[in-house]
């Protein structure tokens, strides 16, 4: 087995707000490995945009690391200055936001963005950048790139500013890209589109991808394994076949049976009931617990650790096993 | 077909001038829906789905055709004969927070509607309020709050209960779910079923996840560039996709793979929905069908019927 190439290591993050404080990330792990897609999937509040991002030291002001490892080929870059960070992202780590509008500068060329990338950090001089960002424009499949070099962003359609958005992140080549929602403010046939670009950058550079979305149609047809978080804390972590097959939490059952497909009109909805906890207090129970089919009153006083259920397949229950046998 | 629809849109048209240019928003759309039925509305952004819902409601005044809602022509009826049917054509939106005021409380933005069309007593009026929240599952407290203490999905409740306490016959579903949660929008989608059952509610529903609208309609119409190319019951729809355009958008959808071998590949579909200041000529759908010949980039196709009520305009079918 190869070593990863980021793992995260019980990761605590804290936000102080005037009266209290949110406790968004409760000791999150999970590794990826070289080559690999991992979707990190939940839903709002569930801590996945801030697990990685304060990983890569993206984080706001009111917001602390508060325990944790994270390792990028050997370094932890929670260590690490933000002139370190810096160097890192963007080179070696390609960051996509899921809104583009707002991540791309409105007075600067598409053209000279994604040129400034390769600049910054000294991936390539002058006249090779500039060759560079018009081969990439035309891999990203943007019409008649030369011409569309010295464009501003407002002069794109979404799915063509998320397209540039993916041409700065992969400038560099990084060897592992965090893409957070990607496609969820676009139409179904450009996130196909997104999607298979992707999926063949990925391929041709063996490229390492970690996709934050909510959306299990996109995770499970994507990604090689999926986390899903709640509250902050993996819930459940497997390849992506255990996860279709075998889903062992009822956290994961609940959303599965939440989401509408093709075809299933008529189909009885089985809505979770409630809503997720607010955070305000360090879990000591299963955070779940008040929504959850399964509880016990063990449920109720005593934290699920992460454990193996079989192979690739860790679950934070402790019913774990009912749920397995119930959902097969 | 039905004989007394309760909305009858017939040839509507709908053109924007923007900076001088003209926008066709809606091209020519005609439908209707029987009292109690559920239409859907898709199509990519800017197909004109929205516009289309508002010209229903006459937030927006069309070009050209004819809006009858429950018998009665209101294409060109004046604000004031208007005004006692807006009661019962009412609107639900994407954006629960952003159409809602901040300084209100819940139980005052509520109210406010019964008010502006004197329903009841001031008394009578707090009552209901109670009766909506209930209706909506919410705890009547809520109506002490104010709208940046909810969540997404006690909002979108709130906006719902808005819409029922004038008793409307139409709700304008405008992606309502589109904003929330997974778990959320099936708590949701739950309650705006039940409602339509209890209250024989219509409803017009408006959204991109193509599975949430099959899941609700009984008839969907498939917007391009301000166009419906394809308009059908809900199952044949899903079952019998006539029109490319329809094809590609439900070859789009990524669904959970039953096991790991029948993964979807993700498939390149070609361009984006064109600029609708200059549509392409033809069939407008032309350039990014995979199926175009001569006749789709010089003639403008007509909707034939693929069935007594399945219609397609494609140039390919019959």
């Amino acid at each position: 087995m190869a070593e990863p190439i980021l793992s995260i290591e019980d990761l605590r993050v804290e936000f102080d707000r005037s009266e209290d404080k949110v406790y968004a990330v409760n000791g999150v792990s999970f590794q990826i490995d070289p080559g690999q897609a991992l979707g990190i999937v939940g839903e709002s509040g569930s801590g996945k945009s801030v697990t990685l991002m304060s990983a890569l030291g993206l984080i706001r002001e009111n917001g602390k690391v508060k325990s944790g490892v994270v390792q990028f080929e050997g370094k932890n870059l929670l260590k690490m200055s933000s002139r370190q960070l810096e160097d890192i992202r963007g080179r070696e780590i390609g960051v996509i936001f899921q809104d583009p509008m707002t991540s791309l500068n409105p007075v600067m060329s598409i053209g000279d963005q994604i040129m400034e990338t390769m600049l910054t950090h000294h991936y390539a001089g002058h006249r090779e950048a500039f060759d560079r960002t018009i081969q990439l424009l035309h891999e990203m499949g943007i019409p008649d790139p030369k011409a569309r070099f010295k464009n501003y962003p407002h002069e794109f359609s979404g799915g063509m500013r998320q397209r540039i958005m993916i041409a700065i992140a992969l400038a560099c080549e990084p060897q592992l890209l965090i893409a957070d929602e990607p496609t969820t403010a676009l139409d179904v046939t450009v996130q196909m589109q997104i999607l298979a670009l992707l999926q063949s950058q990925r391929e041709r550079k063996n490229m390492s991808v970690a996709i934050i979305t909510h959306d299990f149609g996109v995770a499970t047809n994507f990604c090689d394994k999926i986390v899903v978080l709640y509250a902050g804390q993996v819930m459940e972590m497997a390849d992506t076949s255990a996860f279709i097959q075998n889903p062992a939490h009822p956290y994961t059952l609940g959303l599965k049976n939440s989401i509408i497909e093709v075809g299933q009109r008529g189909r009885k909805l089985e809505p979770i009931p409630g809503m997720a906890p607010t955070l305000t207090e360090p879990p000591t129970s299963c955070s779940f617990a008040d929504r959850c089919p399964f509880v016990t009153d063990r449920c109720r006083e005593e934290l699920p650790k992460l454990r193996s259920v079989e192979s690739n397949h860790l679950v934070a229950c402790h019913r774990a096993e009912e749920v397995l046998a119930r959902a097969n | 077909m039905p004989t007394n629809p309760l909305v009858k849109v017939e040839n509507v048209s709908k053109r924007f001038r923007v900076r001088g240019r003209e926008l066709h928003a809606v091209s020519n759309v005609s439908f209707e829906i029987e009292a109690g039925k559920t239409f859907g509305l898709v199509g990519e952004s800017g197909s004109g789905k929205s516009t289309l819902g508002r010209l229903v409601l006459r937030l927006l005044d069309a070009n050209e055709g004819r809006i009858t809602f429950n018998g009665k022509d209101i294409t060109n009826l004046p604000n004031r004969q208007l005004r006692p049917l807006r009661q019962e054509m009412q609107i639900i939106f994407q954006d629960p927070q952003a159409s809602m005021s901040p300084r209100m409380t819940i139980g005052r933005a509520i109210e406010d509607a019964m008010e502006i069309h004197k329903i009841g007593t001031k008394q009578s009026r707090r009552k209901r309020v109670d009766e909506l929240l209930e209706r909506v599952g919410l705890p009547s407290f809520v109506k002490y709050a104010f709208p940046h203490e909810l969540s997404g999905g006690q909002l979108q409740r709130i906006g719902i209960a808005r819409a029922l306490s004038l008793n409307p016959k139409l709700i304008v579903c405008d992606e309502p779910v589109s904003a929330l949660d997974v778990s959320i929008q099936v708590q949701v989608i739950h309650l705006l079923q039940e409602l339509q059952r209890d209250l024989n509610l219509t409803y017009i529903f408006i959204a991109h996840n193509l599975a949430v609208v099959e899941y609700l309609s009984d008839e969907i119409a498939v917007l391009y560039l301000g166009e419906v190319v394809e308009q059908a019951p809900a199952e044949k729809l899903f079952k019998n996709p006539s029109h490319p355009y329809t094809q590609v958008l439900l070859q789009s959808i990524l669904k959970i793979p039953e096991d790991p071998s029948s993964r979807q590949k993700m498939t390149h579909i070609q361009g984006e929905i064109p600029s609708p200041f200059n549509p392409p000529s033809g069939c407008t759908f032309h350039p990014r069908c995979p199926f175009a010949t001569d006749v789709c980039r010089t003639q403008k196709p007509v909707a034939k019927h693929v069935d007594d009520d399945h219609k397609a305009t494609c140039h390919l079918i019959g």
